[in-house]
């Protein structure tokens, strides 16, 4: 009902205006906005409500009073340990990954157009996640430069991509990056293959994406990175739904084009850090920008979907970590799981064509 | 029936030309043949000498010599090569006969991580541990997710296009991948056996494995080269084959019998190798025209050829260690790939 009265300038009121009229714009124009606070709330408190479960329940339950007492400093035998060492950074960098993955998916999503150009299905993520594993195997990196290398794998393929699909980006972009995806995965699994432990965890978290092996420097690496990075992105991200029209609508409108490429770039940053630090947990970034989407009513909103990739990664590492007892699955295999399957009813009901 | 077959490939961009090609184009698929048998001579022979320790060809003659085991397990490696690399071939030119998509290729549509999540479960969850027991479970997964991606990507408002086929392909690869692993991590012994299986590799088989999957090749095989003809009626499109008197459902089951067949045979055998059979039946039809015809027979003779001349360059290319072919017909295949993506015709949803 409220794609009827989409916001239009006051300049398309016409001639012979009606006093009502005017009301209606307003109305009309803030419908949306309380749309997006109401969309964005709800999202914080779910957000919230999965942190919680995540922190205080499962295996091990942690009173709301303790959390907040082991959080001021104090020795709670057993609790204090399994809090501080295992479910806060877990819980923590969930949610700093998961946002990652929500938002650079969607800046993806909507500059370029097509709901299937995410970064997990073009192959950005396993770019990023073949140069950290390079770097471990070969090289053997650790810290600050793996994040670097899976920074440049990300952006090596990327513009690889981007150049052997051509110009006007569309469905070959889609099939370019699948083919570059499965090239870059046999590469993971041969330098695995050439690892002189199978090291499980390793491989797991490489591969599909994993919280289980969470430290606080690696967190603080995300923090320092999300501090430069967040800004820019405020700043870059406002041209964002006017690139959505398209390129030529956009640079009528007033909006440079190396904007929008400016903001891919950054997403492309986003998810390799993302990836550095947890692995490429499946269809996050995919999943996210519709999502919030269809919450916020067809309109495109990058918080909304950092949120949702937050709750997403949260609430299913909690489910990996205890729907099956004993067995401490990684995140990527429970999104990864439930991720494709709505994958598939996308293409089934035709949803992906609407908006390519 | 052949006259008219070349015409109907509608899906890729008609490679028949004026009236002086047509005459050319006769003599073409035998020349053709003489090429792949060649190269296939040349890429056997090179992968029974051709490795970390060089034989020289006379060795081969000398059962006495000290290298002559080595020739011995090249040897098996070569059949197991050739067995793998024909079965791709020719599923893959069956599966993009079938489909009349450009990309249908058992790596791109999920059927290699179909077939592995079922052979998962018959390992872990049944206690299979020989390849004749899991390999119907290969068959099963391999069937499963080709008719699931068909079915998922013919649904919606316009059928299913090559882009719907493969993104449906890569997300039942997701989901079965994550499945796997799944399974994988709560069971060691699982994860040891499927850890070698997992790369893709015709090295360290044994002579009994491949006498064991033969007669699922054979079946598949005959049954493949006989579709030649149901094939070219279906290339005209639907409407046109049942008017030359084909029963459209029962030639599409005996074709996909094939295809699955070939395909899951050769997963359970090596694991996943993709992209033998999306980029050899393309290179068959640049060079031999698109009748199928010759195109089956040949492609199956030049997915042998491109998986061995894979796996010899595999076991050379990176000393000591060796790449696997599976990865090396990865990066042999997406070129390929964005080739074909690039010449345009696959479009749909863009």
């Amino acid at each position: 009902m409220t794609d009827l009265l989409t916001p239009t300038g006051p300049h398309t009121l016409g001639v012979d205006h009606r006093p009502g009229d005017v009301a209606l714009v307003r109305a009309a124009r803030r419908r949306p906005a309380r749309r997006h606070r109401l969309v964005l709330a709800g999202l914080t408190l779910l957000l919230v409500a999965a942190f919680a479960t995540r922190t205080l329940l499962g295996d091990f339950t942690i009173t709301i009073p303790d959390f907040f007492r082991i959080l001021g400093g104090a020795e709670i035998p057993g609790a204090t340990y399994i809090l501080m060492e295992s479910k806060l950074p877990r819980a923590v960098l969930g949610v700093l990954v998961g946002l990652a993955f929500g938002v650079s998916g969607a800046i993806f999503q909507s500059s370029l157009h097509n709901p299937l150009a995410s970064p997990d299905i073009i192959g950005v993520s396993v770019g990023a996640s073949a140069a950290g594993v390079f770097g471990i195997v070969v090289l053997g990196l650790e810290g600050w430069a793996l994040s670097a290398a899976a920074v440049v794998g990300a952006l090596v393929t990327s513009l690889a991509v981007r150049l052997l699909a051509g110009p006007g980006a569309g469905h070959r972009l889609v099939l370019v990056g699948i083919g570059t995806a499965a090239v870059l995965l046999s590469v993971v699994q041969y330098l695995f293959t050439r690892a002189d432990v199978w090291d499980a965890h390793l491989v797991l978290r490489w591969l599909t994406g994993s919280l289980n092996q969470t430290d606080w420097p690696t967190i603080r690496i995300l923090l320092v990175l999300a501090a430069l990075l967040v800004p820019l992105l405020g700043w870059l991200a406002r041209s964002l739904r006017i690139a959505e029209l398209g390129a030529d609508a956009a640079a009528g409108l007033g909006v440079p084009g190396w904007r929008t490429e400016a903001l891919l770039l950054l997403a492309v940053v986003l998810v390799a850090i993302a990836v550095a630090a947890a692995g490429p947990i499946a269809f996050v970034a995919f999943l996210a920008g519709p999502t919030a989407r269809a919450l916020n009513g067809g309109r495109m909103t990058l918080l909304g979907a950092g949120l949702v990739g937050a709750v997403i990664v949260v609430a299913a590492d909690h489910l990996a970590a205890y729907l099956v007892p004993d067995v401490n699955y990684p995140v990527g295999v429970v999104t990864g799981a439930f991720g494709a399957p709505f994958l598939l009813w996308l293409l089934a009901t035709g949803r992906t064509s609407r908006r390519s | 029936m052949t006259q008219v077959a070349p015409a109907g490939t509608a899906t890729w961009p008609s490679r028949t030309g004026s009236e002086e090609q047509q005459s050319v184009r006769d003599r073409r698929p035998a020349r053709v043949l003489v090429l792949v048998l060649g190269l296939l001579v040349l890429a056997a022979a090179a992968s029974v000498l051709v490795g970390s320790r060089g034989v020289a060809p006379a060795v081969v003659l000398q059962p006495d010599h000290p290298l002559h085991p080595i020739v011995q397990a090249r040897g098996v490696r070569t059949l197991v090569g050739l067995a793998v690399g024909g079965a791709l071939g020719l599923a893959g030119a069956l599966l993009q006969g079938l489909t009349r998509n450009p990309l249908a290729d058992p790596g791109i549509l999920g059927v290699n991580a179909g077939a592995g999540l079922a052979m998962v479960v018959a390992i872990a969850v049944v206690g299979l541990s020989d390849l004749s027991g899991y390999v119907w479970f290969g068959f099963a997964g391999a069937a499963g997710a080709m008719v699931l991606v068909h079915l998922v990507a013919s649904c919606g408002r316009d059928g299913a296009t090559p882009v719907k086929i493969a993104i449906a392909g890569a997300a039942i690869t997701a989901a079965a991948t994550s499945w796997t692993s799944a399974m994988l991590l709560t069971d060691r012994r699982t994860m040891e056996v499927f850890r070698t299986w997992q790369v893709g590799t015709i090295g360290g088989r044994s002579l009994d494995v491949l006498l064991t999957c033969l007669p699922f090749l054979a079946a598949g095989v005959l049954l493949g080269l006989a579709s030649a003809r149901l094939l070219d009626a279906l290339a005209l499109g639907e409407d046109l084959a049942r008017g030359l008197g084909r029963r459209i459902w029962r030639d599409r089951l005996v074709v996909g019998t094939a295809a699955t067949l070939l395909a899951g045979t050769a997963t359970a055998l090596a694991g996943p190798v993709a992209f033998v059979g999306l980029a050899v039946p393309h290179a068959i039809r640049a060079l031999a025209g698109p009748a199928h015809t010759h195109l089956l027979g040949l492609s199956m003779l030049g997915g042998a050829v491109l998986t061995l001349a894979a796996d010899v360059v595999g076991r050379v290319v990176l000393p000591p260690s060796e790449v696997q072919v599976g990865i090396m017909t990865a990066l042999v295949g997406v070129p390929v790939l964005v080739l074909l993506v690039r010449r345009g015709r696959t479009g749909g949803l863009g």
